[in-house]
């Protein structure tokens, strides 16, 4: 199994994605320059986190023109499981892949701590390995994490079973007080239309070694693996 | 040519830098402050002098770069 990692100017988090997919899938990812044009032959696709030149403009603005993003697009349409965490996510709206924006926190604080995540949806090819309601416990770090979308958009998600995670606390309660960030309804992760890119804004990647303090990130990594062998 | 271009949170999309500044405001004693919305302003120097070519060019400039018109509108003021 092959997996690629797109690495862009400013971006931070990308060997922790490599850790996570070569613990996954037993092959060390290939790294994509935001340059190139092209993508070699892989089943999975990550964006990871970080800080994308330098946040300009919009977080992930300057990331979703790269030359690389039409390369990626082009492999969402055929199918190709794609997963962006955290600036990822970020660049993932701006490029048009999935619905919504990331906005500043509504604490206007950046947040660097674990926080329990329920997870809606265990169907999709990103959590095959989770139970129904199960609570996880990932690491958030970002600014930017308020997800926005227009209550249409939004309730077309839900409809569709494309909200995947939600922010909640150690027993699964969702509600205005476990809302880390001011996303609307609670929202941390979602899917596209197809159900082959997620989104999200916790980083899986940093919760799958007991150094990390937890493994709970590794049931996403390993959902992908199941889901395109 | 150049064209000044205001970006601006759509209304309705809570703006909590524009909150956190008015609060500000109030600390430092202006209470005549309703309220405030933060934003961003782009000037760009163009080539040419059709202004009518030069608005629907950064119209699209907005469109694909400038602003998230999922959260955001935008003005453009030729000058």
């Amino acid at each position: 199994m092959k997996s690629a990692v797109i690495l862009f100017p400013g971006i931070n988090r990308e060997n922790d994605a490599i850790a996570a997919l070569e613990q996954a899938t037993g092959t060390k990812p290939t790294v994509v320059w935001h340059g190139e044009t092209d993508l070699p032959k892989v089943d999975i696709i990550m964006v990871p986190g970080g800080f994308s030149y330098g946040d300009y403009l919009r977080c992930g603005a300057m990331a979703a023109k790269s030359p690389i993003m039409r390369a990626v697009a082009d492999r969402a349409a055929q199918g190709a499981t794609i997963l962006g965490v955290c600036n990822g996510f970020q660049i993932l709206t701006e490029a048009g892949l999935l619905p919504g924006a990331l906005m500043r926190n509504a604490s206007l604080k950046f947040i660097c701590k674990n926080t329990h995540l329920r997870i809606e949806n265990t169907s999709t090819r990103f959590t095959n390995q989770y139970g129904k309601g199960d609570v996880v416990d990932y690491p958030v770090a970002h600014h930017d994490g308020n997800y926005f979308a227009d209550e249409d958009t939004l309730n077309r998600l839900e409809g569709e079973g494309r909200v995947v995670l939600r922010y909640c606390d150690v027993n699964g309660n969702v509600d205005p007080a476990t809302n880390l960030n001011g996303s609307q309804r609670n929202i941390a992760g979602i899917i596209n239309e197809a159900g082959n890119v997620l989104g999200m804004m916790p980083h899986p990647e940093n919760a799958i070694d007991p150094l990390h303090g937890g493994i709970d990130g590794r049931g996403l990594f390993k959902s992908m693996v199941e889901a395109v062998s | 040519m150049k064209a000044r271009v205001h970006v601006t949170l759509k209304n309705g999309v809570l703006d909590p830098q524009g909150k956190a500044v008015h609060h500000a405001l109030q600390g430092l004693g202006f209470d005549g402050v309703n309220d405030v919305r933060q934003g961003k302003f782009i000037e760009l120097e163009l080539d040419g002098t059709d202004a009518a070519k030069a608005k629907a060019e950064v119209t699209e400039m907005c469109e694909k770069l400038l602003a998230n018109t999922v959260i955001e509108d935008y003005t453009i003021e030729l000058a």
